[in-house]
């Protein structure tokens, strides 16, 4: 049965003006990071294409074979707003649901978003609150003081981050959350999905580079980076579209 | 573009944003706001000196070739950012007399932590390399002329693959003790991850004080930032990179290559590190590269500024 989740998007310029604590370098990581896969969802939501629902299907099969522990499949919103979603059932139906990984769904509440805060949500019974650069304008400091302040009220293991590439800053937030502890991180193969608010410019994490990071980190993900990278390439090409990801670029032999 | 509320884009400036919010507008000569304080408290170097290789590394990695006119102006439009040090060219040549002829007020030796890389590169094995450095060096210094030391394949070769600390530590020595100045730790083919970062400047500065020392990372595998960042930490405040991100990976075709000096700067000036570097004038230097080489810039903040 699909998993309800719920997000956040906490408008990190926010935070801008509290005064940094220390950011010196943690000696421990977390031994195993979990990574929640939104290509299917945020970034196929963010492309000018419309996918055909086969596509979607197969893409969401590439990537439970891949190992990704929890792949965002659809979301439940109305396809007068999303189109790109308004297959979401028939994607349900039609994913090869593997042993092991889950497939949450998303059902945002336009006013719940604006007026929630981590800590109500918590307290009213999401298992897990992802934290969201949603323009990606973060950068490491303020990442450290938006976690230090809702980690006095969310315990970290309840965290996860989702932060957009759109500055280029994603990986070094997300290095930055990881040595506070947080041990879940969203991320979208191949960095599908643009920023809707600045044209042309970049939008999420990409898994592959994600994946890259942790391995070299020797961070446990479950995670199989050829198999990753094989979805990415077969999302690219359905959406004639090039890859965000820098480690697919770099192993694509031109 | 997206699917995002007519109510939304409405309320939303996202011109007003990124110029109350961000960092981009109020750099004028790297002065923050007050509130930015972070510097001191953060453990992190107070200040970053950015050395911009564009017009050499970057644009020698580049397909087009620049009319000499064309990189005059670039460079000069760089002079106008702020930037304190521009890698402006090279003379690849062990005879390096022209270069002082020529006007060169410093100058640097290319070493490597790999045998492969060496003798492939630049066709002698490491020890043949620094007796020849040895005494460029030492006649530079003779000049008053400073000397900066580079140390290829940092963190891995594209020839040998993995390269121990141990060994960057000993030909970064080499290099500081002949009189080297200040110590350039490339991640050559960018395979680099934050803990090797770590292993490796954790080695070397047991030899070499974190003030000697610069990082040069590659972003062929996404990694660079988060690298500079695990570097920042442990003390480094010289970091290399280039405008645009020009210069491709000439091992991974396709791959990209230097870091992008915007987004350094972006990511620096978040911190509330002081660059005196004018993000909006880097920018502007690179749309006018990018034009004439004819190539999308590879720096994502000028992707997301210049598009919205």
């Amino acid at each position: 049965m699909a998993t309800v989740r719920n997000m956040l998007s906490q408008r990190l310029m926010v935070l801008a003006s509290l005064r940094a604590v220390s950011t010196s370098c943690a000696d421990t990581f977390p031994k195993q990071v979990k990574i929640v896969e939104v290509g299917a969802r945020d970034g196929l939501q963010n492309e000018k294409t419309i996918v055909p629902t086969p596509i979607k299907i197969k893409l969401i099969d590439m990537l439970s074979e891949a190992g990704l522990p929890v792949i965002e499949a659809t979301s439940f919103v109305s396809p007068k707003w999303v189109p790109q979603m308004a297959d979401n059932a028939e994607v349900l139906k039609g994913i090869r649901k593997f042993p092991g990984i889950s497939y949450p769904v998303l059902t945002p509440n336009i006013k719940g978003f604006q007026a929630a805060v981590a800590k109500k949500m918590y307290s009213m019974g999401c298992y897990e609150i992802s934290l969201g650069d949603t323009i990606g304008v973060g950068t490491p400091g303020v990442m450290k003081d938006m976690l230090s302040a809702v980690m006095r009220e969310v315990p970290v293991a309840a965290l996860a981050v989702h932060c957009h590439d759109t500055y280029g800053q994603a990986l070094a937030n997300t290095l930055m959350a990881l040595q506070m502890g947080v041990s879940v991180v969203d991320s979208s193969v191949a960095g599908l999905g643009g920023c809707p608010y600045a044209q042309g410019a970049s939008g999420n994490l990409a898994t592959e580079d994600l994946v890259y990071m942790l391995s070299g980190l020797g961070i446990h993900t479950g995670v199989n980076l050829q198999k990753l990278l094989e979805a990415g390439a077969f999302i690219c090409q359905a959406l004639n579209r090039k890859t965000c990801s820098k480690v697919a670029q770099a192993t694509c032999k031109l | 573009m997206g699917n995002v509320p007519s109510a939304v884009k409405h309320c939303l400036s996202y011109q007003q944003l990124l110029r109350e919010h961000l960092w981009i507008g109020d750099s004028v000569a790297g002065a923050l706001d007050p509130a930015q304080e972070t510097s001191q408290s953060s453990g992190l170097p107070e200040y970053v000196k950015i050395v911009e290789v564009g017009p050499r590394d970057g644009l020698q990695n580049e397909k087009v070739i620049v009319p000499t006119d064309t990189k005059i102006e670039f460079i000069n439009q760089l002079s106008q950012t702020g930037l304190s040090v521009i890698e402006v060219t090279s003379f690849v040549s062990s005879r390096w007399v022209p270069q002082v002829a020529a006007g060169a007020t410093e100058i640097a030796v290319f070493g490597a932590a790999s045998e492969s890389f060496s003798k492939k590169n630049i066709n002698c094995s490491i020890e043949e390399s620094m007796e020849k450095f040895e005494e460029v060096v030492k006649s530079a210094r003779h000049m008053n002329i400073p000397a900066r030391g580079y140390v290829s394949c940092a963190l891995g070769c594209p020839y040998e693959g993995n390269i121990t600390p141990q060994k960057v530590t000993e030909v970064s020595k080499r290099l500081y003790g002949m009189g080297c100045y200040e110590i350039s730790l490339g991640d050559t083919i960018g395979v680099g991850t934050p803990g090797s970062m770590k292993r490796m400047l954790e080695n070397v500065m047991k030899e070499i004080p974190p003030s000697a020392l610069a990082v040069h990372c590659h972003d062929t595998y996404g990694q660079a930032l988060a690298n500079i960042l695990v570097a920042l930490q442990m003390g480094i405040n010289v970091v290399d990179s280039a405008v645009s991100g020009l210069g491709g990976c000439p091992y991974a075709k396709g791959a990209s290559g230097n870091v992008a000096t915007e987004d350094l700067i972006y990511m620096l000036n978040g911190l509330g590190l002081n660059t005196g570097v004018n993000l909006y004038k880097v920018m502007e230097a690179g749309d006018f590269i990018c034009k004439a080489v004819n190539k999308t810039t590879n720096s994502k903040v000028a992707q997301a500024s210049f598009n919205a």
